[in-house]
């Protein structure tokens, strides 16, 4: 991460602008998947599934832009946990840091990793299988048994009382990682005044009210089906 | 009151350096951190032995020399003071402290709780600064009218006294805090304006060199601050840094 990221402040700024997309992506997802609770029998999602799934703009612009973003806040994060550590060389012998900031905040790095975590079995789920049937099978139809497939595979996933708990795990750590990120992404693009105080609130509603509206959206489905 | 104090002891920069007990007596309440360690130095010259080498000068909060990292935090349990400001009333008779120097690789440690701050000193050399001509001809700073709310943002940025107790409190070690208030002082104000651009660029350049963290904005730098520097002096330089670095 050499040139432009060399400095401490942009490197600031590429984390929080890698974190507004996640979190913009994050709340589109978000809205998608709330639909599949709508009293249609999964209508709605199944067609607003079919459209990013089939839509040239989000299939070849958008996801690879995410997946890079992905990549790049984990990638960024871990290399700014790695040199913030060699920055102090030396550990205090004693160390009160709950006297002075939040646990989220100082914690971070393992939040990211039970994010992490949380991906790959979600990529295991959801997008891996994806990508063999559009991309290597080349079956773009989103059919199957004569009906679009998408609802049907997310019913699927959420029968098993040990994925449920692992993504309800998962979006405890999101909503953790959230709580300090949102309003820490606003921080580090130095939009941090009085005029801002409206903003933090917003922010703890959104850390809290998104992942919890994923897990409500996961528990549905392991008991209605 | 009577207190065990674990202390970190070290003879000099390249020594390994330890945590050593001590015991110490007859404490008043009513003394000041420092003062309860001049007794105990007392204690220790009087049995023969090297007293603790720890920084302090002005003894009223103003000079930023003492530092002290006291049972895991800077300058103690108290909030707004340096460690001359903190009573001995904040703990109880049997207490056991916990006394480390501020931990940081870019302030290394001289001796015993002594370290090196000179890396602040380079950063404010490398642009805290206004350059004003004194031919005579200055124009009174009485006659550039100023907002009262940025006069009174750029006094309160510029009450950081330098001490290092962000540093020491971050958990990466960053130095956001005390260049985001050297920043700021000059930014909210016409006379920074010159070299606005430069400073920045150069401070931060400068910081980064010094061997300081990233900041990740726990906040923690800004309730152990002494002088309650808030976290606006950071998110107003990371403005005006990326700002001057849209200008080149």
């Amino acid at each position: 991460m050499g040139g432009i990221l060399n400095s401490s402040i942009a490197r600031k700024f590429a984390m929080a602008l890698s974190a507004f997309f996640l979190m913009f992506f994050l709340l589109q997802h978000f809205v998608i998947n709330v639909t599949s609770i709508f009293p249609n029998n999964g209508k709605t999602f199944n067609e607003l599934s079919h459209f990013m799934g089939t839509n040239p703009l989000i299939q070849y612009v958008m996801q690879p832009i995410l997946i890079f973003g992905v990549v790049f806040h984990f990638v960024m994060g871990f290399i700014l946990e790695l040199k913030n550590n060699s920055a102090r060389k030396i550990k205090y012998a004693k160390n009160n840091g709950g006297a002075n900031s939040t646990w989220m905040s100082r914690n971070m790095v393992w939040s990211g990793l039970a994010i992490l975590a949380f991906i790959v079995l979600h990529f295991i789920d959801f997008w891996f299988p994806e990508i063999n049937t559009k991309f290597i099978q080349g079956d773009w139809s989103g059919m199957h048994d004569g009906q679009l497939r998408y609802f049907h595979e997310l019913q699927e996933k959420f029968v098993s009382p040990a994925r449920v708990a692992a993504y309800v795990v998962a979006f405890v750590f999101l909503a953790l990682h959230l709580l300090h990120g949102f309003n820490s992404a606003f921080q580090s693009v130095g939009a941090n005044n009085k005029y801002t105080k409206g903003l933090k609130t917003f922010g703890k509603l959104y850390a809290i009210l998104i992942p919890l509206g994923f897990v409500v959206i996961a528990l549905f489905h392991h008991f209605n089906h | 009151m009577n207190l065990t104090l674990k202390i970190w002891r070290q003879k000099n920069a390249s020594d390994k350096g330890k945590m050593v007990d001590y015991k110490v007596t007859d404490i008043s309440e009513h003394m000041s951190f420092l003062e309860m360690m001049d007794v105990l130095n007392e204690q220790i010259i009087n049995k023969g032995e090297e007293p603790v080498a720890f920084d302090h000068d002005c003894r009223e909060g103003i000079c930023g020399m003492c530092s002290m990292y006291i049972n895991g935090e800077a300058h103690g349990p108290d909030r707004g003071v340096t460690t001359c400001q903190l009573h001995m009333r904040m703990f109880k008779d049997g207490d056991t402290i916990t006394i480390e120097p501020f931990r940081a690789a870019a302030f290394p440690v001289i001796k015993d709780l002594v370290v090196d701050r000179t890396s602040f000193e380079r950063i404010q050399q490398a642009g805290g600064y206004i350059s004003v001509n004194t031919s005579g001809n200055t124009q009174d700073a009485n006659s550039i009218p100023i907002p009262k709310k940025d006069a009174d943002d750029a006094m309160d940025a510029a009450t950081c006294i330098g001490c290092g107790a962000c540093v020491a409190t971050c958990k990466n070690s960053s130095a956001m805090l005390f260049v985001g208030a050297k920043v700021s002082q000059y930014a909210l104000l016409p006379q920074g304006q010159v070299e606005a651009t430069d400073r920045v660029l150069n401070m931060v350049a400068q910081m980064d060199a010094e061997g300081f963290g990233n900041c990740t904005n726990t906040g923690a730098c800004e309730v152990e601050c002494p002088k309650g520097i808030s976290l606006e002096n950071i998110a107003r330089m990371n403005r005006e840094y990326l700002s001057a670095s849209l200008k080149g």
